[in-house]
């Protein structure tokens, strides 16, 4: 088990290493001087090479790479421009509300999807399966930008029954918490919902199909047990591999629920980066979230090898 | 239970389980349904979708204007319809771009065992970037216009794509039928292109269905934001976008372009499931 976990790890770094190149390079996609995108239209000549100073700009290509991954491996992700603050102090201020976003919406996408996609597998070819199926299908195709609004617009506005957004700390009410979060974890969460219930009930579908269930269900269990002790046991490696894929289209979700709802997150430090074309912050936010992307799948991975005793000897 | 092959599968028997296939038919229908509309939008749009008239802003749908107004008292049926012209363009570049560039990098993933690992680490950690996120730096940083929308969400959908199709490759590749032209003397070159990508087929056509859903969703997300097409060419997300502050007194102007947005991605989607479902069993959900 320990070899595996190492050997995974080893895997993991070149990607590392490149997802942090990548990260940087973004920069070099402006056209034209990057600098002059940051200032004013009168600036002169003299604060434009102050600007590209300041960013590395005026360095060689290998010099500022060199100086970028020296900066990251001492956890300096750089000062933002217009936040006058640096990078990592600003993402992390914003994390909690990132965090309790993409955490509560996994936990509705995972427990809905999984359900229904258990229930869809049990009852196959049924009308409850069927529904199912349309409802998933349904949930892919909805953007998430629209979904939000309509449900701020059915919820908030007309009905009054949650806020709009708006964050509260978890340690100062979780009421307060779960309402303002409520919508947007929904939203965020419905796409996914459909993607897990639909991965769900194929795995759960591959299973009972399997002679060990009949024998289960031959012997005199009921259904219910041979489902839940015999069937869902098996088919949880597709489903981790499914719940690591969400996780990831959870922070880029997220990225545009926090946008909708007017959420103070990572999301929303980087759209106004974006904007504002605050590049340390742009540079900083890839590479924090490809990281915790990376971190994820590496938990994934090493989950496997716990359900599934055959992947460590692969 | 031994499963067909993956890839042969594009012949006539597949054409005729195909049309028998309830998700294909639905899908096929919608889509052809999009596809027209926006080819002929010249024709079927009432209005000019950006004459502004001001004494007809925020006008509720009815008679006259089916969708209502924006409230520049633009018909928004009009812009709707303009609107999926330039998401299904974007489409179709998207799908385009990718399936060349996610195509020749699975190929030479797949078949040339040299290139495979430095090129699948190079995939892997662009797929460690949330899609939609990449694509709105990219589109952002290399500015707000169709041409580079497509180029951020081609960069943001190839990676998956080459697995896949590196994926058929390697199982292409080993193939009796493929040894037997390497023993008639065929080229690598010949042999990739003729032989194994031909039969690896199925799953790429499959992804690409599922690409074209994702590119407009993925469009309308970046105009949203602000980093898509500018106004006042409509999209459907910069029509969202654009109306957003008018959306409790007139929630018209939000509720027909997201319509349209699901519309074209549903169909898209059921007509990739339908694929799947008849190409390539594998998959199958």
């Amino acid at each position: 088990m320990r070899r595996f976990v190492i050997r995974r790890l080893l895997i993991a770094v070149p990607v590392l290493a490149l997802v942090s190149l990548m990260s940087f390079a973004v920069i070099w996609l402006v056209p034209g001087d990057p600098a002059s995108a940051f200032a004013d239209a009168g600036a002169t000549p003299e604060q434009l090479a102050q600007i590209r100073h300041r960013l590395g700009l005026d360095e060689p290509f290998y010099l500022q790479i060199i100086a970028w991954y020296g900066r990251i491996l001492h956890g300096d992700l750089g000062q933002s421009i217009l936040l006058n603050r640096s990078v990592s102090a600003a993402i992390i201020e914003r994390l909690p509300v990132t965090l309790s976003l993409t955490a509560l919406s996994l936990i509705f996408a995972a427990v809905m999807g999984i359900i229904a996609g258990i229930l869809a597998a049990m009852r196959h070819r049924s009308w409850a399966d069927q529904s199912i199926m349309i409802v998933a299908l349904l949930g892919l195709s909805i953007p998430e930008f629209w979904l939000g609004l309509l449900l701020i617009f059915t919820f908030a506005v007309r009905l009054h029954w949650f806020r709009a957004g708006g964050f509260v700390p978890i340690t100062e009410s979780f009421s307060g918490w779960f309402l303002g979060l409520a919508l947007p974890a929904f939203t965020l969460a419905a796409v996914q919902m459909g993607f897990i219930a639909r991965m769900t009930r194929s795995a759960m579908l591959e299973v009972l199909s399997q002679d060990f269930i009949r024998t289960a269900d031959s012997k005199g269990l009921p259904w219910s047990v041979v489902v839940t002790r015999h069937g869902l046991p098996n088919a949880l490696v597709p489903i981790l591999t499914v719940l690591g894929i969400v996780t990831g289209s959870l922070l880029g979700g997220a990225v545009v629920v926090e946008q909708v709802f007017s959420l103070p997150g990572v999301g929303r430090l980087v759209i106004g980066a974006v904007l504002s074309r605050d590049f340390p912050v742009i540079q900083g936010t890839l590479l924090f979230v490809a990281v915790i992307y990376l971190l994820v799948n590496l938990t994934v991975d090493i989950l496997y090898a716990v359900a599934d005793p055959r992947v460590r000897l692969e | 239970m031994p499963w067909p092959t993956r890839g042969c599968a594009l012949n006539s028997a597949a054409l005729r389980r195909l049309l028998q296939n309830r998700s294909f038919a639905i899908g096929a229908t919608l889509t052809l349904f999009i596809v027209l509309v926006a080819v002929f939008a010249n024709q079927l749009a009432p209005f000019d979708p950006t004459r502004s008239n001001f004494r007809a802003r925020l006008v509720e749908p009815g008679a006259e204007h089916w969708f209502g107004t924006d409230h520049f008292g633009r018909d928004l049926l009009s812009r709707v319809i303009h609107g999926g012209r330039i998401s299904l363009l974007i489409g179709c570049f998207v799908v385009i771009v990718t399936g060349i560039a996610g195509t020749t990098i699975g190929a030479l993933a797949g078949y040339f065992q040299r290139l495979d690992n430095p090129l699948m680490r190079l995939m892997d950690a662009l797929m460690a970037f949330p899609a939609i996120l990449l694509a709105i730096v990219i589109s952002a940083t290399l500015g707000a216009s169709i041409v580079n929308v497509v180029i951020a969400l081609s960069i943001a959908t190839s990676p998956h794509t080459a697995r896949i199709v590196r994926g058929s490759v390697l199982v292409v590749r080993e193939m009796e039928y493929i040894e037997a032209a390497r023993a008639l003397g065929a080229s690598d070159l010949r042999l990739l292109f003729g032989h194994v990508l031909i039969n690896a087929l199925a799953p790429l056509i499959v992804r690409l269905t599922y690409v074209f859903a994702t590119a407009i969703l993925a469009e309308a997300v970046l105009s949203y934001i602000g980093v898509g097409p500018p106004p006042p060419t409509p999209t459907f997300g910069n029509i969202i976008a654009g109306e957003r502050d008018f959306m409790e007194t007139a929630p018209w102007t939000m509720i027909f372009p997201g319509l349209a947005i699901v519309t074209s991605v549903l169909g898209l989607n059921l007509l990739g499931d339908g694929l799947r479902d008849v190409l390539d069993p594998r998959m199958r959900l």
